[in-house]
């Protein structure tokens, strides 16, 4: 079985049940079962998840984007930094970048203003922090290949002859 | 005077569709699952639609010259040549207003009155009307089940008389999802050679063949190509139906002619279109690639279905239709699709839409949604189940 084309079905919708994940790949049920709890064991797969739009909905938060700049360590090159960053539970996703900064953190808050706290008091204050930079996000159009933008979604097809 | 006694009599002898005739009893009805429709249910890739804008942005709104822009005749033919090996110049193709105008073309330049034409049963209903308005005779080829819906050469034999002109041939077939490979066309393409026929190859659904064989022409084999107009068009391939952008691909002589008529009903097809279309053809293999994927698991999935509700359902390898044999319920076509219809609301075509030879199937799409399809094939199991 393409365990390529089964992790791009689940990552697209991990709602796909066994026995549809099967017809799609051409294996047997038992055989999807087994490759999906292989994966799942080994840590391929990490979790399943919801797509939100969270603006349709009461909860008050903000995101941020925090570009870092970082003093690499002996020894350690970014790795020990990045952890020390990544195990606060409001940092939602850590990332190595090139360019002109070197860490990029994406944050959640309840507020602007936590978040600014947070990046002063927890992220700035770091020894190996040279820098940072904090962009908010004001309106999110497509996340994870999904739009979060209206879109024409009637099925508008008509018969012809 | 009334109007209807000086309405055209050979139009106005023209059976009705029946697909069409199926869709108005759905659409008096509320909730109906559908999969009756013949189309992709994927937008035009934003490359595509793109590359329409730009035109647009940069003011070219005029005709095009009447065979279409140079760069897209030329794109049609590296395309060709690039996914199914043929041979074609840019002065043998012309751009049409879809494939079906390409079909009406290639009829209109090719018949004359008491011709006679050859079309395969069950196929896509325009090719016995648009023989008739050009004044030919439609000869009915029924194709079977058992031969997975191929021609079968001796039964072609049987209906080729002195006055055959043309056989029409539609594969990969809407709405069987038949295909024929290389071995099953050298024996038609002996039998159009020695009996001297045209042959209107409609390649529509070229691109959509799944498994490792690729659509093979039948203008490939030799002695084929002279005697051989290719329609087809942008539609299915890159999910471009709106868009209104097919071609037809013949030796220079008999595009210049189809040109002739072309330029006198049409003119030119659209301009925005075509610019599309060049994107699509330059650009748009990848996005064929990705579409053909997912049809291809939605028919797994269907046919996986019809095989746990226990209805017989050869493996189509091309299109996105399946035609299940429905003649074990002892109902015809017409009579299993309004009852299941009333009862489940699930719509499905009545195979006989496509001719006679289509009794005792019924066509169902898979350009829909794995939920769609899987809740169409709940409620035509239960269909099933209840009788």
């Amino acid at each position: 079985m393409n365990k390529d084309k089964l992790l791009m079905l689940l990552e697209k919708d991990c709602k796909l049940s066994v026995e549809q994940l099967a017809a799609l790949l051409g294996a047997s049920a038992q055989e999807v079962a087994e490759t999906v709890g292989e994966l799942e064991n080994n840590g391929t797969i990490l979790g399943y998840g919801a797509t939100v739009d969270w603006d349709k909905t009461e909860r008050a938060f903000v995101t941020a984007l925090i570009e870092v700049k970082v003093v690499p360590q002996r020894g350690e090159g970014f790795d020990r930094v990045a952890s020390r960053i990544y195990q606060y539970p409001e940092v939602d996703s850590v990332y190595l970048m090139s360019g002109g900064f070197d860490l990029m953190v994406m944050l959640v808050g309840k507020t602007l203003k936590e978040v600014a706290l947070f990046v002063a008091q927890k992220l700035a204050v770091l020894d190996a922090v040279s820098g940072t930079a904090t962009h908010f996000v004001l309106k999110k159009y497509k996340d994870k290949g999904v739009l979060f933008v209206k879109e024409e979604k009637e099925d508008r097809r008509t018969p012809m002859v | 005077m009334s109007i209807s006694d000086k309405l055209n009599r050979t139009a106005m002898g023209l059976k009705p569709s029946g697909i069409r005739r199926f869709f108005d009893l759905a659409y008096t009805m509320e909730n109906v699952v559908s999969l009756g429709i013949g189309e992709p249910d994927f937008i035009t890739p934003w490359h595509i639609r793109d590359g329409g804008i730009y035109s647009l942005e940069k003011g070219i709104t005029a005709y095009t010259p009447n065979r279409g822009l140079p760069d897209l005749q030329k794109a049609v033919a590296a395309y060709l040549g690039r996914r199914f090996g043929l041979e074609y110049s840019a002065d043998e193709v012309l751009i049409t207003v879809g494939g079906s105008e390409a079909i009406d073309l290639a009829v209109r330049a090719l018949v004359e009155p008491g011709d006679e034409v050859i079309v395969p049963e069950p196929s896509f209903v325009c090719y016995d009307p648009i023989t008739r308005l050009a004044g030919g005779i439609p000869v009915a080829l029924p194709t079977y089940a058992e031969d997975e819906f191929r021609l079968n050469p001796a039964v072609l034999e049987e209906k080729i008389t002195p006055k055959t002109k043309i056989l029409m041939l539609p594969y990969p077939n809407n709405p069987t999802g038949a295909i024929m490979g290389e071995e099953h066309l050298r024996p038609i393409a002996d039998l159009c050679i020695k009996h001297d026929l045209i042959v209107i190859s409609d390649e529509i659904y070229a691109e959509l063949t799944y498994g490792p064989e690729r659509h093979f022409s039948i203008s490939a084999i030799p002695g084929m190509r002279e005697r051989t107009i290719i329609v087809s068009g942008l539609s299915k391939s890159h999910a471009m139906t709106g868009w209104r952008i097919g071609y037809a691909v013949a030796p220079a002589e008999a595009v210049k002619l189809m040109t002739k008529i072309h330029q006198f009903a049409i003119m030119s097809a659209p301009t925005t279109s075509q610019y599309a279309a060049l994107e699509a053809l330059n650009s748009g293999d990848d996005d064929i690639a990705a579409m053909r994927e997912e049809y291809d698991g939605r028919r797994k999935y269907m046919l996986e279905g019809f095989r746990k509700i226990g209805l017989p359902c050869f493996e189509p390898k091309g299109a996105f239709y399946m035609f299940p044999d429905i003649r074990g319920t002892g109902m015809g076509s017409e009579e299993f699709c309004e009852k299941l219809l009333r009862k489940e609301k699930v719509a499905v075509i009545p195979g006989d839409a496509f001719g006679a030879a289509g009794d005792g199937f019924v066509r169902c799409s898979y350009c829909y949604s794995l939920a769609t399809i899987g809740s169409a094939l709940a409620g035509i199991e239960r269909f099933i189940g209840s009788l």
